[in-house]
């Protein structure tokens, strides 16, 4: 593989971060912590958080943006990691289920999918679980339907939605019950 | 002493108990087959085939061996030397066939077939080499439209182990033939794929002593354990399997897939670490529900009693192996009628064999029936729940044998109060609220109780801890809850003092987890493990000063709580654990059981029937112009006996419902006949339900008290939930739209009214 | 994916500038672009990334509409008060597509430009004229149930995915693009090309022109509008047909009327006519069904898609309907209004 290769673009005044093919310089904080990674353009952050971070939290379940496990929060955001080149994301921040909580010290919303099983597998979960914080972040839902709708970017094939909608509405702290 | 020692524990068999690996799950720290990491790891990434049938005529690795990072292309032409014999490559739950050996030869048997591995030092230079790995084929003909295959249905002669033949009785054709009422109609159930969240991968690591690690997404780590040595020449010592959490299988995992093959094939071949993740498209090119046609004929009074029940069911397989299901006898083990008969072939085509997939056969035979009666309940002018009152069999009426338990009933009556079926109007079209029509329709669910011999360890440390062990799979279904759960029950511990081990072949013995037989069979051999401690517990207790439990001998003698052993007789007289293990110098109490079908249980498996049954009802708002569906309610009244863990078990039965709404309504895998190919191969266009789609859904655990079924009285809860639930669906269409629907899934396409 | 080189320009004329070399293409928020490069479908040598252009405002124009930046998110457009108050109905198609997680990703300029989702465009291993020119088209006699009615062409039947697009072209706005040789607006009509003997080409921009940003008229249409989709599942599936109407009603006569469908064709589907057929009439029945057979004229199913005909025939004057009653079809209740 060919060394990270910086080119000016041809007004000397103004830097264009380009590479041939090899390596671009990238940083990135996840969760917390800022990592200076280099990193081939085609790389998605999806690949890089768990292959390369061995932040295997994030999960691949199609790796197409259909379905959601590779959910985190890119600069509070909630988006499918999967399609996103991890060199696009140069001085963002990530958040991924590892930051939101850990044994012992769970966020509330993780505590609330305990509590209402709100998964079985749990290979959707982590992204169920960013892409509810999301949610609750982004202040656009206040009924059961919106919780439905929202939370419809993230399949979960062993069908545990309604405990899902439950644990979200409980820490939104919505008594919509239907 | 603590003054609540005598407070008997709570938590136990019946206690619902968060999973004991929720924290793990929530917090991202479990860790599946791909997420293991390995010194030196290889990444494969698998090249799919692009015909049907025919051969592979040349390939051209060039440009793919000059990636840098690329290290070895595996192809049939240069793969290492496997066995020849079929019998090596037999699997746990093996069908009669040929089993696919992944890179054999040059032939192609199905689209999607893996014809190279490329091996790289990263993922992405894998990916990208594999995309260079050119292939020419010479195709032969080729079928995957599964009507047209049906010219060649056939019975094997050499059929499948699980495989029950169905029993007829009577003439069902002439009582067909002279029966007042008549139903005859042929139904249609398309191709699904399992999709579980996760997809098939494994990670083998290479331990560079001769021994290995396999970590992988299976649902019987033995059972690929064991392929994977005959197959590679492992020894059990040398080869471990592990699956300790699995991201969802359904059925996919049963059989070991073609992934964990290459894997161990790459990494001997390689002596390094490799990790071989399918893409969600290959998903696509393994194990499928089978298609099935399914005629229903049925017979009756015109009191609506059923005098002749007639099926004639066709699934699909493929041509080198022969995948059976049991269709036709649901419906004739579960009504009472004199006269039936039950024909079933399959179908051969060019793809993949189909697999079971969650209830096999009966998701799919059960709820086709379940439409087909109520077409004739509706001719028969009876209410559907009514009708099946009418038509009850309070013994399995096919293999005419009575049942351990059946509290069918019961399910039927509290799933309708607390449905509300007592309002519904009888004549369909003729619920509405503006534009959606509103129809309610159930059906009836049907499925085995199984019980298999399961080994199990315990293993109490004298600091008050036990941890449990067996090589059964938490595939989702709660598997290790339920285990702490009987553990906690058996010896009076509290959950968090317990730590269940499984899904590692070297845990004690335990079969495939499928077919809603893990939490009685595990939890069985668990059980009978904490016995065996609890009797060393107490045997040990002989030593402490002054014997304060006294003779003591039984376990029945004395309460466990809270690490305590507590004499029944006079409960001020107690001792500890911990003080019994240190009177007799114990450290550790290990002890290992196995549980199995007794003398008395095969006698009994074969003169009475086992089943879980239940009873569905169903609301859906259908827009009268647009044919969009609705599901409001679901009401599932289920009667599987003792119910381990309300809240697992629940969340089961949530599930099967989901994936019936799935197979109601969404879920088809289209093939493209002119390429032999599966077309709708991904995620966004082969539609499972999406939160949106799910409103409420209640569940009903009727009570069904039966020490005979299994040694904890539990019938388990995996399967339960599917079957039937698209039938309810389907009839609550009918109900609502006046239209009766014979091919599942119904898409908006065909609610279109034209 | 293959490999190729990437530059991440900050200003817009040396984003032109690296989009105008061969195979280049570039990247916004990548929801279409990273997949079409894990199928192999996309190829290109060098990935410009846009992310940085300052491109990712929306403002007021000067005739008194709003200018969407082409690097606006999709929610950020749905949610955005102006949107919402003065384009409801742009607002409400945008959240009809896609997840949440999705919009938050995908970009205005993205979502206009994105591919097909015809199964045979996607699978490499398959014939497609659009993907390999001269191929042959697998979805014509294979499966086809999502794809076009109107104006396919022998070469090509496949549809466009978008649902924000159908509310553009009801919307009437304007594509601003830049390139080598200057900017330039596009009528939304005229952005999109049906596929005749050119499947390839979605759409009518040069090769290495930027969209830079979508102007919305300042006709608003806050009223009588509404946009109704029918898919295979409640939400996270595309169109398989869609109707955006936008309507002005005045003294009880339909004064001007805007339809556009989704999922029937390689487009936005308008028929100037239909829309006239409405002018000045009563918001009927009677008038909708004449309108909706003007729409549908031509009309043709290739087997698994003829569903879509009588699909389209009661949505379009359902949703017509929904315009003239004011009672836009909602987003999150999915009861059809």
């Amino acid at each position: 593989m060919s060394e990270a290769a910086l080119s000016l673009a041809n007004d000397p005044g103004r830097e264009v971060a380009s590479s041939a093919i090899g390596t671009v310089p990238v940083t990135l904080t996840i969760n917390g912590q800022e990592h200076r990674l280099a990193v081939e353009p085609w790389v998605t952050l999806l690949d890089l958080l768990r292959e390369r971070l061995h932040l295997t939290g994030s999960k691949k379940g199609c790796d197409h943006g259909q379905c959601g496990a590779c959910t985190v929060l890119i600069d509070g955001r909630r988006m499918n990691s999967c399609l996103k080149l991890a060199v696009t994301l140069d001085g963002s921040e990530i958040t991924t289920i590892e930051g939101l909580g850990q044994p012992g010290n769970l966020h509330p919303l993780q505590a609330a999918f305990l509590e209402h099983d709100a998964f079985q597998c749990g290979y959707c979960t982590p992204g169920q679980i960013c892409s509810g914080v999301g949610l609750i972040a982004e202040g656009h839902a206040r009924t059961r339907d919106d919780v439905r709708e929202q939370m419809s970017g993230n399949l979960c094939r062993c069908g545990a939605y309604t405990n899902i909608a439950d644990a979200i509405l409980e820490v939104l702290g919505t008594e919509d019950r239907e | 002493m603590p003054d609540t020692r005598h407070e008997p524990i709570r938590v136990g068999i019946g206690t619902p108990l968060n999973r004991v690996d929720g924290e793990a799950k929530v917090t991202g720290q479990a860790q599946y087959a791909a997420e293991y990491p390995a010194a030196g790891l290889l990444h494969g990434v698998i090249v799919s085939g692009r015909i049907a049938r025919g051969r592979i005529t040349g390939i051209d690795e060039t440009a793919a061996r000059s990636v840098p990072g690329v290290v070895e292309v595996l192809t049939h032409r240069n793969r290492p030397h496997t066995p020849w014999l079929d019998r090596n490559y037999k699997d746990e739950l093996s069908i009669p066939g040929d089993p696919f050996r992944p890179l054999e030869s040059e032939e192609i048997q199905f689209s999607g077939q893996p014809v190279a591995l490329v091996l790289a030092e990263t993922f992405e230079a894998a990916r990208f080499a594999a995309s260079l790995i050119d292939v020419s084929y010479e195709a032969a003909p080729h079928n995957i439209d599964f009507e047209a295959s049906l010219a060649e249905k056939f019975l094997p002669s050499k059929k499948r182990n699980s495989y029950h033949e169905p029993k007829n009785h009577g003439d069902a054709d002439a009582a067909f033939d002279k029966a007042e009422l008549r139903h005859e109609a042929r139904y249609h159930l398309a191709v699904e794929h399992h999709n579980p969240m996760e997809m098939h991968a494994t990670t083998v690591d290479w331990h560079g002593d001769g021994t290995l690690t396999v970590y992988d997404k299976n649902q019987g780590s033995q059972g690929v354990q064991s392929y994977l040595c005959n197959i590679f020449g492992f020894s059990k010592k040398e080869l471990r399997v592990v699956n300790a959490y699995v991201g969802g299988a359904f059925g996919s995992g049963l059989r070991p897939q073609y992934q964990v093959y290459l894997a161990v094939m790459a990494a001997k071949h390689m002596q390094r670490s490799v990790r071989v993740v399918m893409t969600r498209q290959q998903m696509f090119t393994h194990a499928h529900r089978p298609e099935a046609v399914y005629t229903v004929k049925l017979g009756a009074e015109p009191t609506g009693k059923l005098t002749a029940i007639l099926g004639d069911a066709t699934t699909s397989t493929s041509r080198f192996e022969d995948n059976m299901e049991d269709v036709v006898i649901w419906g004739m083990i579960n009504y009472d009628s004199p006269n039936m008969k039950g024909e079933y072939s399959i179908a051969p085509r060019d793809t993949y064999t189909s697999a079971d997939m969650r209830a096999p056969g009966a998701a799919t035979g059960m709820t086709i029936f379940e439409i087909a009666m109520d077409e004739l309940a509706y001719k028969a002018g009876v209410d559907p729940l009514e009708f099946r009152m009418i038509n009850y069999s309070d013994i399995d009426a096919m293999y005419r044998t009575p049942f351990t338990s059946k509290a069918l009933r019961e399910a039927y009556r509290e799933g309708a109060a607390a449905f509300g079926w007592d309002r519904r109007s009888p004549e369909p079209r003729s619920m509405r609220e503006g534009r959606e029509l509103i129809g309610w329709g159930m059906a009836t669910g049907l499925w085995n109780a199984e019980f298999v011999e399961t080994s199990a360890r315990a293993r109490l440390t004298a600091d008050g801890r036990l941890e449990v062990a067996s090589a059964t799979s938490d595939i989702g279904t709660g598997t290790y809850t339920v285990l702490a759960l009987v553990a906690a029950d058996t010896l009076g511990l509290r959950p968090e003092r317990i730590t269940v081990r499984i899904g590692d072949s070297d845990l004690p013995h335990s079969q495939v987890e499928g077919g809603s037989r893990a939490a009685a069979s595990a939890g069985a051999a668990v059980q009978l493990a904490c016995q065996a401690v609890g009797a060393k517990l107490l045997a040990a207790a002989a030593k402490v000063e002054g014997k304060p439990l006294g003779d003591a001998r039984s376990l029945e003698d004395v309460t466990l709580t809270d690490g305590y052993m507590i004499l029944r007789s006079d409960p001020s007289k107690a001792v500890s654990f911990a003080d019994a293990m240190a009177a007799s110098g114990l450290d550790v109490i290990e002890e290992e059981a196995t549980a199995k079908p007794g003398l008395g249980d095969r006698i009994s498996q074969m003169t009475k029937s086992r089943n879980v049954h239940s009873a569905v009802f169903a609301e859906v708002r259908v827009d009268e112009d647009l044919g969009q569906v609705r599901v409001t309610r679901i009401v599932n009244a289920v009667a599987a006996g003792r119910i381990i863990n309300p809240k697992t078990a629940r969340s089961q039965i949530l599930g099967g419902v989901v994936m019936g709404m799935g197979m109601a309504l969404h879920e088809e895998t289209m093939g493209d006949p002119i390429l032999g190919r599966w077309m709708n191969h991904n995620l966004a266009e082969y539609h499972i339900p999406v939160n949106a789609d799910v409103h409420d859904i209640e569940v009903i655990f009727v009570d069904e008290p039966d020490p005979e079924v299994t040694p904890l009285g539990a019938k388990g809860v995996g399967e339960i939930g599917i079957i039937s639930t698209a039938a309810a669906i389907a009839n609550a269409i009918f109900h609502a739209t006046g239209q009766r629907h014979r091919n599942l899934p119904i898409t908006i396409d065909r609610l279109i009214a034209t | 994916m293959i490999r190729f080189d990437y530059a991440r320009p900050t200003e817009v004329s040396d984003a032109v500038r690296e989009g105008a070399a061969e195979q280049a293409t570039y990247l916004a928020g990548g929801t279409n672009l990273v997949d079409l490069l894990k199928e192999n479908v996309a190829r290109p040598t060098r990935v410009v990334d846009i992310g940085r252009l300052p491109l990712a405002e929306i403002g007021e124009t000067e005739s008194g509409g709003l200018r969407l930046g082409a690097l606006v998110t999709n929610s950020e457009t749905a949610y955005d008060s102006r949107v919402q108050e003065r384009y409801p109905l742009l607002s409400s198609a945008i959240l009809a597509g896609a997840t949440a997680q999705l919009r938050n990703a995908a970009t205005n300029g993205g979502n206009i430009n994105q591919r097909t989702r015809c199964y045979y465009f996607y699978d490499v291993a398959t014939p497609c004229n659009k993907r390999n020119p001269g191929q042959g088209c697998g979805a014509i006699g294979g499966v086809n149930r999502i794809h076009a009615i109107l104006g396919t062409s022998p070469h090509c039947i496949a549809t466009h995915p978008s649902d924000m697009a159908v509310a553009l072209a009801a919307l009437q706005a304007e594509v601003r693009v830049t390139g080598s040789d200057g900017e330039r607006v596009i009528p939304f009509a005229d952005y999109h090309r049906l596929p005749g003997e050119e499947p390839w080409r979605d759409n009518t921009l040069k090769p290495g022109e930027l969209v830079t940003a979508i102007d919305l008229p300042a006709e608003r249409f806050t009223q009588n509008f509404t946009y109704l989709k029918l898919r295979d599942r409640l939400s996270y599936a595309f169109a398989l047909v869609s109707v955006a109407v936008a309507m002005r009603i005045e003294d009880g006569r339909i004064a001007e009327a805007r339809i556009a469908l989704g999922g029937v064709a390689h487009k936005p589907w308008r028929r100037l006519e239909a829309e006239e057929v409405l002018v000045g009439r009563a918001p009927d029945r009677a008038a909708f069904d004449a309108a909706t057979e003007v729409l549908l004229d031509g009309a043709r199913g290739h087997g698994a898609n003829d569903f879509k005909i009588p699909m389209a025939r009661k949505a379009i004057p359902r949703a017509l309907e929904q315009a003239a009653a004011g009672t836009p079809q909602s987003q999150t209740d999915k009861r059809l209004a």
